[in-house]
Protein backbone atom coordinates (compact mmCIF):
# COMPACT_ATOMS: atom_id res chain seq x y z
CA UNK A 1 0.00 0.00 0.00
CA UNK A 2 1.41 3.69 -0.91
CA UNK A 3 0.54 7.07 -1.74
CA UNK A 4 1.77 10.05 -2.55
CA UNK A 5 0.34 13.93 -2.49
CA UNK A 6 1.23 16.98 -0.07
CA UNK A 7 -0.46 17.32 3.07
CA UNK A 8 0.07 19.72 6.34
CA UNK A 9 1.75 18.66 9.05
CA UNK A 10 -1.06 18.77 11.92
CA UNK A 11 1.08 17.61 14.66
CA UNK A 12 4.31 15.78 15.34
CA UNK A 13 4.84 13.75 18.34
CA UNK A 14 8.19 11.93 19.00
CA UNK A 15 8.74 8.30 19.06
CA UNK A 16 11.59 6.78 20.07
CA UNK A 17 15.51 8.74 20.05
CA UNK A 18 15.16 9.74 16.70
CA UNK A 19 11.37 9.37 15.02
CA UNK A 20 8.23 10.56 15.27
CA UNK A 21 4.91 9.91 14.70
CA UNK A 22 3.18 13.01 12.71
CA UNK A 23 -0.79 13.84 11.65
CA UNK A 24 -0.92 15.58 8.52
CA UNK A 25 -4.21 16.59 6.13
CA UNK A 26 -4.08 16.03 2.57
CA UNK A 27 -6.66 16.83 0.15
CA UNK A 28 -7.25 12.91 -1.46
CA UNK A 29 -6.51 10.97 1.97
CA UNK A 30 -7.92 13.65 4.90
CA UNK A 31 -6.31 13.24 8.10
CA UNK A 32 -3.63 10.85 8.03
CA UNK A 33 -1.16 9.54 10.71
CA UNK A 34 2.45 7.53 10.62
CA UNK A 35 6.03 7.10 11.36
CA UNK A 36 8.57 9.42 9.92
CA UNK A 37 12.42 7.90 10.75
CA UNK A 38 15.12 10.67 11.02
CA UNK A 39 12.31 13.55 12.48
CA UNK A 40 15.27 14.79 14.69
CA UNK A 41 17.62 14.70 12.62
CA UNK A 42 18.77 18.40 10.95
CA UNK A 43 17.26 17.47 7.40
CA UNK A 44 13.73 16.69 9.11
CA UNK A 45 13.17 18.84 12.27
CA UNK A 46 13.18 22.22 10.58
CA UNK A 47 10.36 21.42 7.89
CA UNK A 48 8.47 19.34 10.60
CA UNK A 49 6.41 21.78 11.96
CA UNK A 50 2.66 22.48 12.24
CA UNK A 51 1.22 24.14 9.43
CA UNK A 52 4.54 23.32 6.85
CA UNK A 53 3.11 21.70 3.51
CA UNK A 54 5.12 18.70 2.67
CA UNK A 55 5.39 16.43 -0.13
CA UNK A 56 4.23 13.16 1.50
CA UNK A 57 5.06 9.20 0.39
CA UNK A 58 3.50 6.78 2.60
CA UNK A 59 3.44 3.51 2.76
CA UNK A 60 2.34 -0.05 4.69
CA UNK A 61 2.60 -3.34 4.06
CA UNK A 62 -1.56 -3.63 4.64
CA UNK A 63 -3.55 -0.38 4.68
CA UNK A 64 -4.67 -0.69 8.55
CA UNK A 65 -1.06 -0.67 9.37
CA UNK A 66 0.43 2.77 10.61
CA UNK A 67 2.74 2.90 8.10
CA UNK A 68 6.08 5.25 7.34
CA UNK A 69 6.07 8.47 5.34
CA UNK A 70 8.81 9.73 3.88
CA UNK A 71 8.44 13.37 3.66
CA UNK A 72 10.00 16.53 1.46
CA UNK A 73 10.06 20.18 2.05
CA UNK A 74 7.47 22.02 0.31
CA UNK A 75 6.24 25.40 1.77
CA UNK A 76 7.27 26.25 4.80
CA UNK A 77 4.61 28.55 6.26
CA UNK A 78 5.22 28.62 10.16
CA UNK A 79 8.40 29.81 9.74
CA UNK A 80 7.68 33.69 8.74
CA UNK A 81 4.43 33.31 11.93
CA UNK A 82 7.17 32.68 14.63
CA UNK A 83 7.22 36.35 15.00
CA UNK A 84 4.05 37.09 15.36
CA UNK A 85 2.10 35.99 18.26
CA UNK A 86 -1.41 36.64 16.73
CA UNK A 87 -0.91 34.42 13.50
CA UNK A 88 1.11 31.89 15.40
CA UNK A 89 -1.67 31.45 17.61
CA UNK A 90 -3.89 30.94 14.90
CA UNK A 91 -2.10 28.56 13.11
CA UNK A 92 -1.81 26.19 16.42
CA UNK A 93 -5.53 26.42 16.86
CA UNK A 94 -6.47 25.55 13.05
CA UNK A 95 -3.99 22.45 12.94
CA UNK A 96 -5.39 21.76 16.67
CA UNK A 97 -8.74 22.01 15.52
CA UNK A 98 -8.76 19.82 12.69
CA UNK A 99 -6.90 17.57 14.57
CA UNK A 100 -8.98 17.13 17.43
CA UNK A 101 -12.20 17.07 15.22
CA UNK A 102 -11.64 14.89 12.01
CA UNK A 103 -11.55 11.41 12.04
CA UNK A 104 -8.82 9.67 10.15
CA UNK A 105 -8.08 8.40 6.96
CA UNK A 106 -11.61 10.22 5.42
CA UNK A 107 -11.05 12.85 2.51
CA UNK A 108 -12.85 16.37 3.08
CA UNK A 109 -11.30 18.32 0.29
CA UNK A 110 -13.44 21.58 0.59
CA UNK A 111 -12.01 21.70 4.50
CA UNK A 112 -8.40 20.93 3.05
CA UNK A 113 -9.28 23.66 0.71
CA UNK A 114 -10.40 26.31 3.49
CA UNK A 115 -7.55 25.32 5.87
CA UNK A 116 -4.88 25.99 2.88
CA UNK A 117 -6.81 29.30 2.27
CA UNK A 118 -6.58 30.30 5.84
CA UNK A 119 -2.89 29.40 6.70
CA UNK A 120 -1.86 31.23 3.10
CA UNK A 121 -3.81 34.33 4.84
CA UNK A 122 -2.27 33.66 8.12
CA UNK A 123 -0.33 36.96 7.83
CA UNK A 124 -3.62 39.02 7.44
CA UNK A 125 -5.52 39.67 10.62
CA UNK A 126 -7.81 41.32 9.01
CA UNK A 127 -9.24 38.50 7.12
CA UNK A 128 -8.02 35.16 9.09
CA UNK A 129 -9.72 34.88 11.72
CA UNK A 130 -12.96 35.27 9.88
CA UNK A 131 -11.18 32.36 7.79
CA UNK A 132 -10.94 30.35 11.51
CA UNK A 133 -14.55 31.13 11.82
CA UNK A 134 -15.54 29.42 8.68
CA UNK A 135 -13.34 26.70 8.39
CA UNK A 136 -15.17 25.69 12.10
CA UNK A 137 -17.91 26.15 10.70
CA UNK A 138 -17.15 23.70 7.77
CA UNK A 139 -16.15 21.10 10.45
CA UNK A 140 -19.61 21.20 11.68
CA UNK A 141 -21.04 20.64 7.95
CA UNK A 142 -18.37 18.26 7.02
CA UNK A 143 -19.24 16.14 10.14
CA UNK A 144 -23.12 16.29 9.87
CA UNK A 145 -23.81 18.70 11.85
CA UNK A 146 -23.78 21.49 9.85
CA UNK A 147 -25.99 24.97 10.43
CA UNK A 148 -29.04 25.75 8.92
CA UNK A 149 -28.54 29.07 7.64
CA UNK A 150 -30.35 29.37 4.72
CA UNK A 151 -33.93 30.49 6.48
CA UNK A 152 -35.59 31.15 9.65
CA UNK A 153 -36.58 28.14 11.40
CA UNK A 154 -39.87 30.00 12.54
CA UNK A 155 -41.17 32.00 9.94
CA UNK A 156 -39.06 30.72 6.36
CA UNK A 157 -38.07 34.28 6.13
CA UNK A 158 -34.51 34.14 4.06
CA UNK A 159 -33.63 37.73 5.12
CA UNK A 160 -32.60 39.19 8.42
CA UNK A 161 -31.73 36.19 9.99
CA UNK A 162 -29.59 37.43 13.23
CA UNK A 163 -29.72 34.26 15.29
CA UNK A 164 -29.05 30.26 15.73
CA UNK A 165 -31.28 28.42 17.59
CA UNK A 166 -28.79 26.16 20.06
CA UNK A 167 -31.29 23.19 19.94
CA UNK A 168 -31.32 22.28 16.30
CA UNK A 169 -28.68 24.43 14.61
CA UNK A 170 -30.74 26.29 12.53
CA UNK A 171 -31.33 29.97 11.78
CA UNK A 172 -33.59 32.18 13.08
CA UNK A 173 -34.74 36.07 11.97
CA UNK A 174 -34.77 38.86 14.04
CA UNK A 175 -38.02 39.45 14.44
CA UNK A 176 -38.95 35.33 15.25
CA UNK A 177 -35.93 35.55 17.94
CA UNK A 178 -37.22 38.73 19.73
CA UNK A 179 -38.50 36.84 22.97
CA UNK A 180 -36.11 34.36 23.08
CA UNK A 181 -32.84 36.50 22.98
CA UNK A 182 -31.75 35.51 26.17
CA UNK A 183 -31.61 31.20 24.91
CA UNK A 184 -30.25 32.04 21.21
CA UNK A 185 -27.07 32.58 19.68
CA UNK A 186 -25.96 35.31 17.67
CA UNK A 187 -25.19 34.33 14.44
CA UNK A 188 -22.54 37.02 12.96
CA UNK A 189 -23.61 38.55 9.93
CA UNK A 190 -20.76 37.48 7.89
CA UNK A 191 -21.36 33.85 8.02
CA UNK A 192 -24.88 34.41 6.88
CA UNK A 193 -23.35 35.75 3.71
CA UNK A 194 -24.11 39.34 4.39
CA UNK A 195 -20.34 40.03 2.70
CA UNK A 196 -17.23 40.09 5.03
CA UNK A 197 -17.15 42.59 6.77
CA UNK A 198 -16.61 42.10 10.24
CA UNK A 199 -18.71 43.86 12.82
CA UNK A 200 -17.53 44.30 16.66
CA UNK A 201 -18.64 41.12 18.25
CA UNK A 202 -18.72 39.34 15.03
CA UNK A 203 -15.44 37.37 15.89
CA UNK A 204 -16.38 36.83 19.70
CA UNK A 205 -19.80 35.48 18.61
CA UNK A 206 -18.92 33.82 15.95
CA UNK A 207 -15.88 31.62 18.08
CA UNK A 208 -18.77 31.46 20.67
CA UNK A 209 -21.54 29.28 18.13
CA UNK A 210 -18.84 27.17 16.88
CA UNK A 211 -17.39 26.15 20.25
CA UNK A 212 -21.11 25.26 21.47
CA UNK A 213 -21.60 23.47 18.56
CA UNK A 214 -18.23 21.65 18.72
CA UNK A 215 -18.47 20.74 22.15
CA UNK A 216 -21.74 19.45 21.99
CA UNK A 217 -21.99 18.03 18.95
CA UNK A 218 -18.50 16.35 18.48
CA UNK A 219 -16.11 16.58 21.60
CA UNK A 220 -18.19 16.23 24.18
CA UNK A 221 -19.70 12.69 23.08
CA UNK A 222 -15.44 11.52 22.35
CA UNK A 223 -14.56 12.76 25.70
CA UNK A 224 -13.22 15.63 24.50
CA UNK A 225 -12.22 19.34 24.95
CA UNK A 226 -11.85 22.08 22.73
CA UNK A 227 -8.07 22.50 22.17
CA UNK A 228 -5.85 24.87 24.44
CA UNK A 229 -4.52 26.27 21.60
CA UNK A 230 -7.96 27.97 20.38
CA UNK A 231 -8.20 29.40 23.98
CA UNK A 232 -4.40 30.81 23.36
CA UNK A 233 -5.76 32.23 20.15
CA UNK A 234 -8.82 33.72 21.60
CA UNK A 235 -7.00 35.38 24.06
CA UNK A 236 -4.51 36.83 21.47
CA UNK A 237 -7.36 38.11 19.82
CA UNK A 238 -8.44 39.67 22.89
CA UNK A 239 -11.92 38.03 22.55
CA UNK B 1 11.35 -15.67 26.08
CA UNK B 2 14.50 -14.96 24.77
CA UNK B 3 17.56 -17.41 25.79
CA UNK B 4 19.75 -16.27 28.75
CA UNK B 5 23.10 -17.08 28.82
CA UNK B 6 24.47 -15.27 31.81
CA UNK B 7 23.21 -15.03 35.51
CA UNK B 8 19.94 -12.89 36.74
CA UNK B 9 22.18 -9.93 37.89
CA UNK B 10 23.67 -9.48 34.18
CA UNK B 11 20.42 -10.34 32.94
CA UNK B 12 19.38 -7.05 34.87
CA UNK B 13 22.49 -5.36 33.91
CA UNK B 14 21.78 -5.74 30.60
CA UNK B 15 18.04 -4.91 30.67
CA UNK B 16 18.45 -1.75 32.61
CA UNK B 17 21.42 -0.53 30.26
CA UNK B 18 19.37 -1.29 27.33
CA UNK B 19 16.92 1.38 28.39
CA UNK B 20 19.50 3.67 27.74
CA UNK B 21 19.27 6.67 24.93
CA UNK B 22 21.24 5.34 22.18
CA UNK B 23 21.07 1.39 23.36
CA UNK B 24 19.29 -1.40 22.74
CA UNK B 25 19.45 -4.75 23.69
CA UNK B 26 22.68 -6.30 22.08
CA UNK B 27 24.81 -3.09 22.24
CA UNK B 28 23.77 -2.69 26.17
CA UNK B 29 25.31 -6.51 26.22
CA UNK B 30 28.06 -5.47 24.24
CA UNK B 31 28.17 -2.49 27.22
CA UNK B 32 27.97 -5.03 30.19
CA UNK B 33 30.62 -7.47 28.56
CA UNK B 34 33.20 -4.65 28.33
CA UNK B 35 32.46 -3.36 32.04
CA UNK B 36 33.28 -7.30 33.54
CA UNK B 37 36.22 -7.27 31.54
CA UNK B 38 37.39 -4.46 32.87
CA UNK B 39 35.99 -4.92 36.70
CA UNK B 40 38.43 -3.24 38.67
CA UNK B 41 38.77 -0.19 36.79
CA UNK B 42 35.55 0.82 35.32
CA UNK B 43 32.43 -1.96 36.50
CA UNK B 44 32.88 -0.98 40.15
CA UNK B 45 34.27 2.55 40.30
CA UNK B 46 30.86 3.19 37.31
CA UNK B 47 28.42 1.29 40.57
CA UNK B 48 30.22 3.45 43.14
CA UNK B 49 29.82 6.38 41.25
CA UNK B 50 26.15 5.76 40.20
CA UNK B 51 25.13 5.06 43.75
CA UNK B 52 26.87 8.53 44.67
CA UNK B 53 24.89 10.63 42.43
CA UNK B 54 21.79 9.10 42.67
CA UNK B 55 21.98 9.90 46.55
CA UNK B 56 23.21 13.17 46.01
CA UNK B 57 21.52 14.57 42.56
CA UNK B 58 19.31 17.44 43.86
CA UNK B 59 17.22 20.04 41.39
CA UNK B 60 18.39 23.82 42.24
CA UNK B 61 15.64 25.34 44.03
CA UNK B 62 16.35 28.62 42.11
CA UNK B 63 17.08 27.68 38.68
CA UNK B 64 15.98 23.81 38.01
CA UNK B 65 19.23 22.85 37.07
CA UNK B 66 20.84 19.46 37.98
CA UNK B 67 23.70 19.62 41.15
CA UNK B 68 24.92 17.67 44.06
CA UNK B 69 24.53 21.11 46.16
CA UNK B 70 21.79 23.56 46.04
CA UNK B 71 21.42 26.40 45.03
CA UNK B 72 23.62 24.88 42.43
CA UNK B 73 27.20 25.79 41.14
CA UNK B 74 26.09 28.35 38.56
CA UNK B 75 23.72 30.06 40.90
CA UNK B 76 26.44 29.98 43.95
CA UNK B 77 28.99 30.99 41.59
CA UNK B 78 30.33 34.48 42.44
CA UNK B 79 31.85 36.31 39.72
CA UNK B 80 28.65 35.70 37.47
CA UNK B 81 26.06 38.14 36.29
CA UNK B 82 23.57 38.97 38.27
CA UNK B 83 21.35 40.78 36.05
CA UNK B 84 20.45 38.67 33.44
CA UNK B 85 18.68 35.26 33.35
CA UNK B 86 18.93 32.96 30.44
CA UNK B 87 15.49 31.12 30.62
CA UNK B 88 15.65 27.44 28.68
CA UNK B 89 13.48 24.27 27.91
CA UNK B 90 15.53 21.54 29.74
CA UNK B 91 18.52 20.78 31.51
CA UNK B 92 20.15 19.70 28.82
CA UNK B 93 20.36 23.29 26.89
CA UNK B 94 21.53 25.10 29.94
CA UNK B 95 24.46 22.48 30.03
CA UNK B 96 24.62 23.29 26.07
CA UNK B 97 24.96 26.83 26.39
CA UNK B 98 27.29 26.78 29.21
CA UNK B 99 29.66 24.18 27.60
CA UNK B 100 29.56 27.21 24.80
CA UNK B 101 30.33 29.76 27.69
CA UNK B 102 28.12 32.17 25.84
CA UNK B 103 26.11 32.91 28.57
CA UNK B 104 27.35 34.69 31.78
CA UNK B 105 24.50 34.98 33.95
CA UNK B 106 22.09 33.01 35.26
CA UNK B 107 19.80 30.48 33.88
CA UNK B 108 16.19 29.10 34.74
CA UNK B 109 15.05 25.67 33.36
CA UNK B 110 11.63 26.05 32.38
CA UNK B 111 10.67 22.12 32.28
CA UNK B 112 9.23 22.03 28.72
CA UNK B 113 6.97 24.24 26.23
CA UNK B 114 3.82 24.55 25.67
CA UNK B 115 2.34 22.19 22.96
CA UNK B 116 -1.04 21.41 22.22
CA UNK B 117 -0.52 17.51 21.23
CA UNK B 118 1.48 16.42 24.01
CA UNK B 119 -1.07 18.69 26.15
CA UNK B 120 1.39 20.92 28.12
CA UNK B 121 -0.71 24.10 29.64
CA UNK B 122 1.33 27.14 31.75
CA UNK B 123 0.44 25.78 34.43
CA UNK B 124 2.55 22.33 34.16
CA UNK B 125 5.51 24.68 33.15
CA UNK B 126 7.80 26.81 36.31
CA UNK B 127 6.31 30.26 34.80
CA UNK B 128 5.61 31.02 38.40
CA UNK B 129 9.07 30.13 39.51
CA UNK B 130 10.27 32.50 36.53
CA UNK B 131 8.49 35.17 37.57
CA UNK B 132 9.48 35.64 40.80
CA UNK B 133 12.84 35.49 39.98
CA UNK B 134 12.28 37.88 37.34
CA UNK B 135 11.02 40.72 39.83
CA UNK B 136 14.26 40.16 41.69
CA UNK B 137 15.46 44.00 41.80
CA UNK B 138 19.10 43.24 40.56
CA UNK B 139 17.14 41.18 37.26
CA UNK B 140 17.04 43.96 34.49
CA UNK B 141 17.04 41.21 31.01
CA UNK B 142 15.30 37.98 30.68
CA UNK B 143 16.81 36.33 27.26
CA UNK B 144 14.11 33.13 26.50
CA UNK B 145 16.85 30.53 24.25
CA UNK B 146 13.83 28.23 23.72
CA UNK B 147 13.89 26.10 20.07
CA UNK B 148 13.25 27.66 17.11
CA UNK B 149 10.14 25.88 16.33
CA UNK B 150 6.53 26.20 16.87
CA UNK B 151 6.00 25.37 20.23
CA UNK B 152 9.05 27.12 21.50
CA UNK B 153 7.85 30.26 19.80
CA UNK B 154 4.06 30.20 20.98
CA UNK B 155 5.95 30.03 24.63
CA UNK B 156 8.52 32.54 24.07
CA UNK B 157 5.18 34.98 23.10
CA UNK B 158 3.72 33.56 26.41
CA UNK B 159 6.18 34.34 28.55
CA UNK B 160 6.94 37.50 27.15
CA UNK B 161 3.25 38.60 28.29
CA UNK B 162 3.80 37.10 31.64
CA UNK B 163 7.12 38.89 31.95
CA UNK B 164 5.98 42.08 31.23
CA UNK B 165 4.74 42.27 34.91
CA UNK B 166 8.26 42.38 36.14
CA UNK B 167 10.00 45.56 35.19
CA UNK B 168 12.59 43.67 32.84
CA UNK B 169 13.76 43.45 28.73
CA UNK B 170 12.60 40.20 27.71
CA UNK B 171 14.92 39.32 25.14
CA UNK B 172 15.10 36.07 22.47
CA UNK B 173 17.78 34.46 20.47
CA UNK B 174 18.59 34.56 16.97
CA UNK B 175 17.37 32.42 14.11
CA UNK B 176 18.56 32.12 11.42
CA UNK B 177 22.24 30.73 9.35
CA UNK B 178 24.19 28.29 11.43
CA UNK B 179 27.78 29.26 11.95
CA UNK B 180 29.46 27.14 8.82
CA UNK B 181 25.83 26.54 6.86
CA UNK B 182 25.86 26.78 3.48
CA UNK B 183 22.13 28.81 2.00
CA UNK B 184 22.05 25.93 -0.60
CA UNK B 185 21.65 23.10 2.11
CA UNK B 186 19.37 24.91 4.90
CA UNK B 187 15.78 24.39 4.68
CA UNK B 188 12.73 27.25 3.39
CA UNK B 189 11.89 27.81 7.28
CA UNK B 190 15.52 29.08 8.04
CA UNK B 191 16.29 30.71 5.13
CA UNK B 192 12.69 32.64 5.65
CA UNK B 193 13.70 33.38 9.54
CA UNK B 194 17.10 34.32 8.45
CA UNK B 195 16.10 36.91 6.41
CA UNK B 196 13.30 38.32 8.84
CA UNK B 197 16.07 38.90 11.56
CA UNK B 198 18.62 40.55 8.95
CA UNK B 199 20.63 43.53 10.44
CA UNK B 200 22.68 46.00 9.20
CA UNK B 201 26.52 45.27 8.93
Amino acid sequence: MEWQTNGYVLAVRRHGESSAIIDVFTREHGRYCGLVRGASGKRLRGILQPGNLLHLHWRARLSEHLGMFTVEGGSSLAAPLLDDPVALSGLLAACAIINHTLPEREAHERLYDAFSFLLEEMQNLEVWPALYIRLEVGILDELGYGLDLSKCAATNETENLTHISPRTGRAVCASAAEPYLDKLLPLPQFLSGKGFDLEADDLKNGLRLCAYFLERRLLWPANKQLPDARERMMDRLKI
Amino acid sequence: MPHTSAGPQIEQLITLLSRLPGLGPRSARRAVLHLIRRKESLLEPLGRSMIEAAQRIQSCKQCGNIDVRNPCAICDAPGREQTSLCVVEQVGDLWALERAGAHRGRYFVLGGVLSAIDGVRPEDLHIDRLLALAEQPQITEVILALSANVDGASTSHYLSDVLAKANVTVTSIARGVPVGGELDYLDDGTLSAALQSRRSV
